[in-house]
């Protein structure tokens, strides 16, 4: 399983590729700690807090390190005009012009680069721009795929084959490449604040669609067949019912994972876009990867400060973002749990005894 | 995860017996009917072919209508530069006037005869663009390969045998790293550090100038530099040309090396719970060589599979890469063109890229059969 492909749900029943006996009883482990988490207070249930709980050593340290990050992302967009020097476009303040290219100093603690702008100011605007993006990605990529999902697979027949081939060649394609002809659709390659930040989270939203469409439908049309839906036809009740109801809720209980995976490729996408000269313009909004492009011709005559930062920071973001989403994922898939060692539970036991 | 249930396919789960492609589009009735017929590899072959076509298809029709919906190239490239008369005449000449369809089959016939259009700002046949530049980005697509499979593979090795030790986590937080890490980031620091600070390696380029006068001179001159300097013989040249390749090659690597490094970590651990593994453990077969003989094998298989998709993902961090290094292949040359805003060298070019991607998806389905039997159906 790849970073970038995450792998359709195999429900409980499903997972008997790979190490028979062993994987059962993971399975029934796995069971065991659900049924003794559902007596947990809700609070205590929701994604994230009880995947916290279930954490044991690295994966812990990995979740809470992701967790800080984010928050830390999240908070400096918040809270960025209280705590950034300058604004992200100004180059004077007291009707005294920045220095160009100044290496980092009391007044610029990053220095400052080729056109005047103080680097620590627009690394910390560049937040803004980031979780913005991320934000309208995710949103509009998860309405729309699980929408087309829920349909195709609900409906099937002609419809069904067309989205999904359709789907598959978007996925096969090269994310990047799409996303720059989407760029070129929508912003004709520049613009605004705000319409860059739609442009960039549209072309985005393209590339991501497929991934949650095929996910989802792949459980509709496993769900389709089940019991509880048939029973539901047979006492009339209504398409859209069906869909929005019986199958929306069982479905879409592993989107948490696609949803921190797309937003980590959401910000590097932006940065991409950024860096190859189809992002929002400097003085609309900060954009880490435009300053990273400005920054390439002053690599070479050894001004590291420009770059340097608003890498670290796209780094940063994307780090916490995947970090929080690989540790949930690892703590979804038993085999990939890090074992309890020391405090033996019933589940640490049942799994001793499979191994 | 076997061969068979593949990160990239999701219709295995409806159970319709999908095909395990890597593009895997919908499971057409022809595939079925070479399932019934026994499935041989010939046949599993052919109808993997004919998928291409649809793939293709599909992506042009979609990249063509979507750059059309907002305008057409020449007001895009000239817009603000030229009087509207003057506008309406240069797409009279180019075309642009006639009825969308019309201008799809156009654009149909002349990829079926090889010819991706003309490119506006410089007026060079699109296709003559891949023949120059398609070479400089195979070969730092393949040096990239190389040192992803060197990165990924050993690592992902120790990790699985280390498993939930240390060198397991720092080896997993460097993947994660590693991927979290734009691959143009990645070069700026590689440049700063080697090129700038140490001065070891060039700072961009694939051949220095006096480098490229000597290489004008080889007869039947091959797409890939560092092969011509061999056949040239010639030291100097060698190193030259693979002392620019190291960088652009150790950026791109880095990124598929983590994800390589993750999937042989994951599968090994599949791999090591394995009843003959214990039943070789057990006639006393050494750890290490359980590791490097027994489990590799049918760990590497998911990497031969997930390659496909990986080379699609290359292609697009090529073009980062490229840009960053001033490697003139054909992500460079995109990013060119795009900053001239010539939207249809964009569009050749980007298609041209689903072509390559496609049949190498293809290639790449074809080996997972060879080594994985049972991928054939």
């Amino acid at each position: 399983m790849t970073i970038s492909t995450p792998e359709p749900p195999t429900g409980p029943g499903g997972s008997g590729d790979a190490a028979g006996p062993a994987a059962d009883a993971a399975v029934a482990a796995e069971s065991a700690i659900v049924a003794a988490r559902s007596h947990a207070p809700w609070y205590l249930r929701l994604p994230v807090i009880s995947h916290l709980r279930r954490s044991v050593g690295l994966q812990r340290g990995m979740l809470v390190t992701g967790l800080v990050l984010v928050l830390g992302l999240l908070l400096t967009a918040l809270l960025v005009p209280l705590i950034a020097p300058y604004g992200f476009a100004q180059t004077s303040a007291d009707g005294a012009a920045f220095p160009t290219q100044g290496a980092p100093s009391a007044a610029h603690p990053l220095g400052t680069t080729v056109t005047g702008f103080d680097v620590l100011s627009r690394v910390l605007w560049g937040t803004r721009t980031a979780v913005a993006v991320m934000a309208c990605a995710v949103v509009a990529s998860l309405f729309l795929g699980v929408a087309l999902g829920l349909v195709s697979g609900y409906v099937g027949g002609w419809l069904d084959r067309v989205l999904v081939m359709l789907a598959d060649a978007i996925y096969a394609f090269p994310s990047l490449l799409l996303a720059i002809v989407m760029a070129i659709v929508i912003s004709g390659g520049q613009s605004n604040a705000w319409g860059g930040i739609l442009a960039a989270a549209l072309s985005i939203t393209v590339v991501f669609v497929p991934q949650y469409f095929r996910v989802i439908r792949a459980e509709v049309v496993r769900l389709k067949a089940e019991p509880f839906v048939e029973a539901a036809k047979v006492v009339g009740t209504g398409h859209g019912r069906i869909m929005g109801t019986h199958l929306l809720r069982n479905a879409t209980r592993t989107l948490p994972l696609i949803f921190t995976l797309n937003s980590s490729e959401a910000i590097l996408t932006l940065a991409a876009l950024g860096f190859l000269g189809f992002g929002i313009e400097p003085t609309s909004a900060a954009e880490w990867g435009y300053d990273l492009n400005r920054a390439m011709s002053d690599a070479t005559s050894g001004i590291w400060w420009t770059g340097l930062f608003p890498g670290l920071a796209i780094v940063l973001a994307v780090l916490g973002v995947t970090l929080v989403g690989e540790s949930v994922n690892d703590l979804n898939d038993p085999r990939l749990r890090t074992r309890r060692a020391r405090r033996p539970r019933p589940a640490a036991a049942a799994r001793k005894a499979a191994s | 995860m076997s061969g068979a249930d593949r990160a990239t396919t999701t219709q295995a789960s409806d159970g319709a017996g999908a095909p395990a492609g890597s593009s895997g589009t919908a499971p057409a009735p022809a595939a079925r009917r070479a399932r019934g017929g026994g499935g041989g590899l010939g046949r599993y072959v052919l109808v993997r072919f004919l998928l291409i076509i649809p793939t293709v298809l599909i992506l042009m029709t979609v990249v063509f209508f979507l750059m059309r919906i907002t305008g057409d190239p020449i007001t895009a490239a000239l817009g603000g530069r030229l009087t509207p008369d003057q506008l309406a005449q240069r797409r009279a000449e180019a075309g642009y006037d006639r009825p969308l369809i019309i201008q799809y089959l156009d654009y149909l016939g002349g990829v079926v005869r090889g010819d991706f259009g003309t490119t506006y700002t410089d007026r060079t046949p699109v296709a003559q663009i891949l023949t120059d530049y398609g070479g400089a980005t195979a070969e730092l697509v393949l040096y990239a390969v190389i040192v992803a499979l060197a990165i990924g593979v050993p690592l992902g090795m120790i990790a699985a045998r280390t498993r939930d030790r240390a060198p397991d986590a720092a080896l997993r937080i460097l993947a994660i790293l590693g991927y979290a890490t734009p691959v143009f980031f990645v070069g700026l620091l590689l440049k700063l550090v080697f090129s700038v600070g140490l001065g070891w390696l060039p700072v961009a380029g694939r051949i220095s100038s006096r480098g490229e006068l000597t290489m004008g001179s080889i007869l039947n001159p091959t797409p890939f530099y560092l092969l011509d300097a061999l056949r040239l013989g010639r030291w100097d040249l060698i190193v030259d040309v693979a002392s620019h390749a190291v960088l652009p090659a150790v950026a791109l690597g880095i990124l598929t090396g983590g994800i390589f490094l993750r999937l042989v970590r994951t599968n090994m651990i599949g791999t090591l719970e394995m009843p003959y593994i214990d039943s070789a453990r057990s006639r006393g077969v050494a750890e290490s060589r359980l590791t490097t003989r027994h489990a590799l094998r049918p760990a590497l298989i998911p990497i031969v599979t997930v390659m496909g998709m990986q080379i699609a993902m290359m292609l697009g961090g090529a073009v980062l890469t490229e840009t960053t290094f001033e490697w003139k292949g054909l992500g460079y040359m995109l990013a060119q063109y795009m900053t001239a805003r010539d939207y249809v060298a964009v569009q050749g070019i980007v298609m041209m890229l689903a072509v390559i991607v496609a049949v190498s998806n293809f290639l790449v389905d074809v080996i997972a059969a060879l080594i994985d039997p049972r991928v054939r159906y």
